[in-house]
């Protein structure tokens, strides 16, 4: 269709014609405040925030669901506009719980920001506010009614993004409550934790569950050795929390606001993502070997496990492809079990001296972190899990200014990490990191890729395909000569979806698919600064890339503290010990 | 739905196993079928009476919709009830019509006279008490509707009268089955 040329205030601007006013209000630089809109996710018109003036219509228009037209004159800043947004505010914090100094989104909050910007000084509308429901029966996420403004786009985010439906609105008018069916606790229901309900939410409704004062506990107990481990999201998106711009790498600060908080060691996640790769890797090795040598039936093609989230969604929708998913732990879980292991013998100490605090860029790791099996080192894995978001509050918390911090390293020997472990954050990363090390073992060779990145994919297309062929094998592997490998990724449990009913169907010839919950990867995690839209993504994608780029070694297998592991304490991948240790089993989950 | 309550009512007592096997056989037919979700829910209510949490699970299933979405939109509209109904509905108008009428009063005269709240059912499950927004027999006023006869003119004086039918058609039922 041809472009729609049309006058915001006293801007003309061009644009075409499927665009709403606020699509093109935002090409004319001009700002219309929403609270319901989700970008390329939802536009239904429930906050009436956006209202606008249009030249001939009879009454204010929600600007995000009304088209341009040609000719259309559009004011934004009309005193009727002004006088409506702020009614409209005003009645949104009519039946708001306004509790700000004590909210957890206090600065974070886009509710409190708009009443802000529109100067509202009183509450003009009380009365009956409505039913307050609080949740915190999940490990990962706290839910509060009151603090909700029916903006629905933790339902999209939920039943549209990720296909999950765990919320959705219960009941009507005056009584409507956004929940699980009947308005019970989300553990009762088929939820993956994900925590993008809590990513979109422009209020305190739906948040991470805060165990920042557990991490003070740990941290102050004098019995303790406690360690802390960082996931490869965390550095590109910390400093937002700062007011970095996104994209902004801080490995260096965060290393150093660590050390500040107290912690006895600061040690990296990304060396178990190395640790992950040889033990995932050699996993699909030996399901080819079994496919392709020994002619037996097995599970291919085999699927990534790092992501608590897609577990627990293929344990409730897909339980008849648990036997095709790695049965390699998160890195998350292979770091406390080696940290509770190998790390606790060299300090001579037990498993229970330590405690291991993970930041996340993810709220199903609060999920994962205490499922019942995550003990094989004696005592629970990994103790406590903050999100990113819970990260920048506890550094705030210590009065440790992040901003002046200098850049320090992590601790050895569970700190030093390949370029390959980076980009465990993004979509496509794990994918590539196993094919860096799967191929050259195969062949002796580095991956034949521009600077070792497999472009098709990398970047945020839904689903995302590649082939590779192997050529000119070393001779134990010769089985594998000319065998074309056929991977897949997919990020967001709807475009999952799509990938899985073709492997259902029998549709899939692939060899290993990756699949992580959230849109963009771990960078777009529930737990990461808000708000996350597309373009944050990309710039999160691009500094891990960065990260990556900068180190001398990119191959998990050449991280040498990781052959060390092997040598001094696991042996071999897949062996005893990595079995016991390092992998896992799933479980079917009833869906209602 | 009202084919499916009279069927229920003839056979008197149905085991619920064998009513689920039935709202089984609709779910098959629904599925795949855009905006199936309303339809499958009125007829799954018209089997079992109400739409206890087993029938929801098995929609939820049956039709791939989230349980979450099937309890909203089964909460959404007062038309679908969770608690057991009585084997008859009395829907009391108070639309503009009825209500200016005398609704109210027939309302408050059938509650007195069952002893039961808008939205119970009396204790030997016969009558459930509901009110409606317009029949669209506003010339009727004020109406009632029991099942699906369309009472007129209703007096709060009468009630008695307009319910003794039922009860009549109840004992002979009973007669039958101890017969």
């Amino acid at each position: 269709m041809s472009d729609v040329k049309l006058r915001i205030d006293d801007t003309e601007v061009s644009v075409p014609a499927e665009s709403t006013i606020l699509d093109a209000a935002k090409k004319a630089r001009v700002k219309i405040p929403t609270l319901c809109h989700l970008e390329g996710v939802q536009a239904i018109g429930a906050c009436r925030v956006c209202l606008v003036e249009v030249e001939g219509a009879r009454t204010l228009l929600p600007s995000c669901v009304t088209p341009v037209r040609e000719g259309m004159q559009v004011w934004t800043r009309t005193r009727r506009v002004r006088n409506a947004r702020r009614t409209v505010v005003e009645l949104l914090l009519s039946d708001h719980d306004g509790d700000c100094q004590t909210c957890e989104r206090n600065d974070d909050c886009e509710l409190q920001a708009l009443a802000r910007e529109l100067g509202i000084r009183e509450l003009r509308y009380t009365g009956e506010t409505s039913r307050r429901i609080v949740d915190r029966s999940t490990p990962a996420l706290v839910r509060d009614t009151a603090k909700c403004i029916l903006c629905r786009r933790c339902v999209a985010a939920c039943c549209e993004v990720q296909g999950v439906g765990a919320l959705f609105p219960q009941g009507r008018g005056f009584s409507s409550v956004i929940g699980p069916a009947f308005c019970a606790d989300l553990d009762s229901v088929a939820c993956v934790q994900c925590g993008q309900c809590a990513a979109v939410c422009p209020v305190g409704a739906i948040s991470e569950l805060d165990q920042i004062d557990e991490v003070w506990s740990l941290l102050d107990d004098p019995e303790k050795h406690v360690v802390v481990q960082t996931a490869p999201a965390i550095r590109a998106a910390l400093g937002e929390c700062f007011g970095y711009p996104p994209g902004t790498l801080v490995t260096g600060k965060m290393v150093a606001a660590l050390r500040r908080l107290g912690f006895d060691a600061v040690f990296d996640t990304n060396f178990a993502a190395d640790l992950t790769i040889m033990e995932e890797g050699s996993e699909l090795l030996a399901r080819l070997k079994k496919a392709l040598v020994d002619e037996q039936k097995v599970a291919l093609p085999q699927f990534t496990s790092c992501s608590p989230g897609w577990i627990k969604y293929a344990e409730y929708f897909y339980p008849d492809l648990l036997a095709n998913i790695s049965t390699c732990k998160s890195p998350q879980q292979m770091f406390g079990a080696v940290a509770k292991t190998y790390y606790a013998d060299k300090l001579g100490k037990r498993p229970e001296d330590i405690a291991v605090v993970s930041i996340m860029p993810c709220t199903a790791k609060k999920f994962e972190a205490q499922r019942a099996e995550m003990n094989d080192s004696g005592v629970r894995d990994v103790d406590v899990v903050l999100t990113t978001r819970e990260l920048g509050r506890m550094i705030r918390q210590s009065g440790v200014d992040f901003r002046s911090l200098p850049d320090e390293e992590m601790d050895a020997p569970l700190g030093l990490s390949t370029g390959a472990a980076d980009i465990f954050a993004n979509t496509g990363g794990v994918m590539e990191a196993a094919l860096r090390t799967v191929y050259e073992i195969v062949t002796g060779r580095p991956l034949p890729f521009d600077n070792l990145h497999i472009e098709p994919i990398a970047g945020l297309e839904g689903v995302k395909e590649a082939a590779l062929t192997l050529e000119s094998c070393k001779p134990e592997w010769s089985f594998l000569e000319g065998v074309e490998v056929k991977v897949a990724v997919a990020h967001g449990l709807t475009n999952a979806r799509k990938i899985l009913d073709k492997v259902r169907a029998g549709e899939s010839d692939h060899h290993f698919i990756e699949i992580m919950t959230c849109p963009g990867g771990c960078i777009g995690g529930g737990g990461q600064p808000r708000m996350t839209d597309d373009a944050v993504r990309a710039a999160r994608i691009k500094a891990i890339y960065l990260e990556d780029e900068g180190k001398k070694l990119r191959k998990s297998h050449e991280n040498p503290d990781l052959q060390k592991l092997y040598a001094d304490f696991l042996g071999e991948p897949l062996g005893e010990k990595s079995h016991k240790l390092l992998h896992t089993h799933y479980e079917e989950r009833a869906r209602v | 739905m009202c084919a499916d309550a009279a069927i229920r009512c003839q056979e008197g007592e149905v085991d619920e196993a064998e009513l689920l096997r039935r709202l089984d056989e609709v779910v098959r037919d629904y599925r795949g079928k855009p905006g199936a979700l309303i339809p499958v829910l009125q007829i799954a209510q018209g089997i079992l009476g109400y739409l206890p949490v087993e029938a929801l699970k098995r929609i939820s299933l049956g039709l791939q919709v989230p349980y979450s979405e099937v309890a909203g939109v089964v909460g959404f509209y007062s038309y679908f009830s969770t608690i057991p109904r009585g084997k008859h509905v009395i829907r009391v108008c108070l639309g503009t019509a009825c209500y200016v009428r005398g609704g109210k009063d027939v309302l408050e005269a059938i509650k007195h006279e069952l002893e039961i709240d808008v939205g119970g059912t009396t204790e030997d499950r016969v009558f459930s008490l509901e009110v409606a927004r317009c029949f669209g027999a506003c010339g009727l006023a004020p109406a009632v509707m029991v099942d699906k006869t369309v009472h007129k003119r209703v007096r709060p004086m009468k009630i008695r009268q307009l319910l003794a039918p039922y009860y009549e058609m109840e004992s002979m039922q009973e007669e039958r089955h101890v017969g």
